[in-house]
């Protein structure tokens, strides 16, 4: 097992540059792979496959249910359209058109959500996205990826094209982060990864949350508190495996993660353990609030996102 | 096998009344559903699976087929209809619209497995996209069957519908022909009292698209259009084809209420025999 001095920045990253590597890979050794275009290509990562395969990137413009569509039309045909934007546009202006065009039609469509969480910073509230896990975990059919660093969202996306069936969502934010995690680690979609494994107390965490989870971690064990950390990369079908264990062993859960505090990742392993193993629960995430502008950092920090807020719900277990 | 096709006007009115008989019937034993526009849509549906369209019925899958893509998916009574008498299912299988477990889904499902449904559709205005992206795959991969789309007039009022006229039209999809049951009417009343659509062919026409405009309840005149529609000019092509709500019932013709409304059981014969009487 890994201990906690395993896990160290190798250089800060955003998600979203790895979302594009891996679109230009499954690119590159699938001619089905279509990326579409809402015009701000570049800041949702695709711009490595435009440039790369300038016939297979169509263009939309900045019209976003049409896109998701157009998507649809493209998978019926057996193409894999691939549509990158803001996870905000995504998931809420479009919406309507993923639950019908594309999860009634359960076809094979793979919508990236770019700009996840207040780590977006100054562009503040608007473009903050932060409803996006809640509204498509709830899509019949949706599997929904939430990557923690950029060597996994590489591997996340190459999965979420190559061995996902039906749609897909997956998020990833514009700030560099931790790399943290290694190629070899690898990412089986629907089976979370267990990074600490730690008897005391577990937190379980997606996205840029699980390296604030292991920060978390290591000031807890300089505390006596044995963390397990899990990284729930895949919020549908969730790992319940690992949350029942999980509850068993350990008797006590933290969530984390840079979304609205209900209907994302904590009401998701909250709707296992109380079914299965009922154990107290601390769910940590945005507090029924829009973001604003601000730092990264700053933001992550006011709204309680941050390792030391994590260690803090740690503590209580005592 | 290739459907059973003709160009002969006389006998596609006659197939037109039976389907227009079928919706009747099938609305009837639903006791639910959308009367008015499968009514109207008749003709231009048999237009298109007796002779426009490339298809056939026995391999509803087959990658040379035109496509049809109905984005209202509320006047699915005539397609389903259309379908069973073009033979890609039984005809009594029409009796079960709208039942648990029926394949005939008030709203066009894929899910549930009806042979010749190209996209499971009902919320408005989604069709278009769709079909824009079937026919990028078909510029993509050369191949030069075409996709024709469906849309009811009060559709046309959704943003998204827009969105994919720009995009057909910057993409140059000649492969594309996009119907418009122009029959003026929707649910609270006319088009133009509840949001005005005109000057619609200007629209279209300004979105980079050749407009074709016809009478969507006369035979000769579809053939004609349908045809003309095929042309290539390097353009999406629109037909605003004028229709009556009711078609083909002396007694509810043009009447908006006939909107989301089916017949009695006490209604149907003479409702069948108006149909008879009218073609
Ligand atoms: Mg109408």
């Amino acid at each position: 097992m890994q201990q906690l001095s395993d896990y160290r920045n190798r250089g800060s990253k955003p998600t979203k540059t790895g979302f594009g590597e891996g679109l230009l890979e499954a690119g590159t050794r699938d001619h089905r792979v279509i990326c579409l275009g809402a015009d701000i290509t570049t800041s949702v990562g695709c711009n490595f496959f435009a440039e790369a395969f300038p016939k297979r990137f169509i263009s939309l413009g900045i019209a976003e249910q049409n896109c998701i569509g157009v998507a649809a039309g493209l998978a019926l045909e057996g193409k894999i359209p691939v549509f990158s934007t803001y996870g905000v546009f995504a998931a809420l202006r479009a919406a309507d058109q993923i639950r019908v065009s594309v999860c009634y039609n359960d076809l094979h469509v793979v919508i990236g959500g770019a700009h996840a969480g207040v780590s977006v910073g100054p562009d503040g509230a608007t473009h903050q996205a932060l409803e996006d896990i809640a509204m498509m975990r709830v899509l019949p059919g949706m599997t929904v990826l939430s990557p923690c660093d950029a060597t996994q969202a590489k591997l996340a996306t190459v999965a979420a094209i190559e061995q996902c069936r039906g749609p897909v969502y997956i998020r990833f934010g514009r700030e560099a982060m931790p790399d943290f995690t290694t190629t070899e680690m690898g990412v089986e979609p629907g089976k979370s990864q267990l990074l600490l494994a730690g008897k005391d107390l577990t937190i379980i965490a997606t996205g840029h949350l699980v390296w604030e989870a292991l920060e978390a971690a290591k000031i807890l064990e300089q505390e006596g508190i044995g963390a397990r950390v899990i990284n729930m990369h895949t919020i549908k079908p969730v790992d319940a495996d690992a949350i029942i264990l999980a509850a068993k062993e350990t008797g006590y859960i933290i969530t984390a993660e840079e979304h609205q505090v209900t209907g994302g990742l904590g009401s998701a392993v909250a709707e296992v353990v109380v079914q299965n193993f009922p154990v107290p629960m601390k769910m940590i995430g945005m507090p029924d609030h829009f973001g604003e502008s601000g730092e990264p950092r700053q933001l992550m920090k006011k709204y309680g996102l941050t390792a030391e807020c994590i260690a803090e719900a740690g503590r209580r277990k005592k | 096998m290739p459907a059973t096709k003709t160009a002969d006007p006389q006998q596609l009115r006659h197939i037109a009344a039976e389907i227009r008989k079928s919706v009747v019937t099938s609305l009837a034993e639903a006791g639910s559903g959308h009367l008015g526009g499968s009514l109207g849509l008749s003709d231009i549906f048999t237009a298109l699976y007796f002779s426009a369209l490339s298809h056939q019925p026995d391999n509803p899958t087959w990658p040379g087929r035109d496509r049809l893509i109905l984005s209202i998916g509320h006047v699915a009574p005539v397609l389903y209809a259309t379908l069973a008498h073009a033979g890609y299912f039984p005809v009594e299988e029409l009796t079960t619209l709208r039942k648990l477990g029926s394949r005939l889904q008030g709203h066009p499902g894929r899910d549930h497995g009806l042979p010749g449904i190209e996209l499971s559709a009902g919320s408005l205005g989604q069709g278009l996209s769709v079909a824009v992206g079937m026919a990028l795959a078909a510029k993509l991969d050369n191949k030069s069957h075409r996709i024709y789309t469906i849309h009811g007039d009060g559709e046309l009022q959704e943003g998204s519908i827009w969105e994919s006229a720009m995009a057909a039209s910057h993409h140059n999809l000649d492969n594309l022909i996009a119907i418009v049951d122009r029959n003026g009417v929707q649910i609270d009343g006319f088009t133009e009292d509840v949001m005005k659509l005109e000057p619609l062919g200007a629209k279209w026409e300004s979105f980079g698209w050749r407009v074709l405009h016809c009478d969507g309840n006369n035979m000769e005149h579809l053939l004609e259009t349908l045809s003309r529609a095929s042309e290539s000019i390097n353009k999406p092509t629109v037909i605003i084809a004028k229709t009556v709500m009711g078609k083909g019932i002396r007694d509810i013709e043009g009447d908006y209420r006939w909107h989301g409304k089916v017949p009695t059981k006490e209604q149907v014969p003479g409702f069948l025999e108006q149909i008879d009487s009218g073609q």
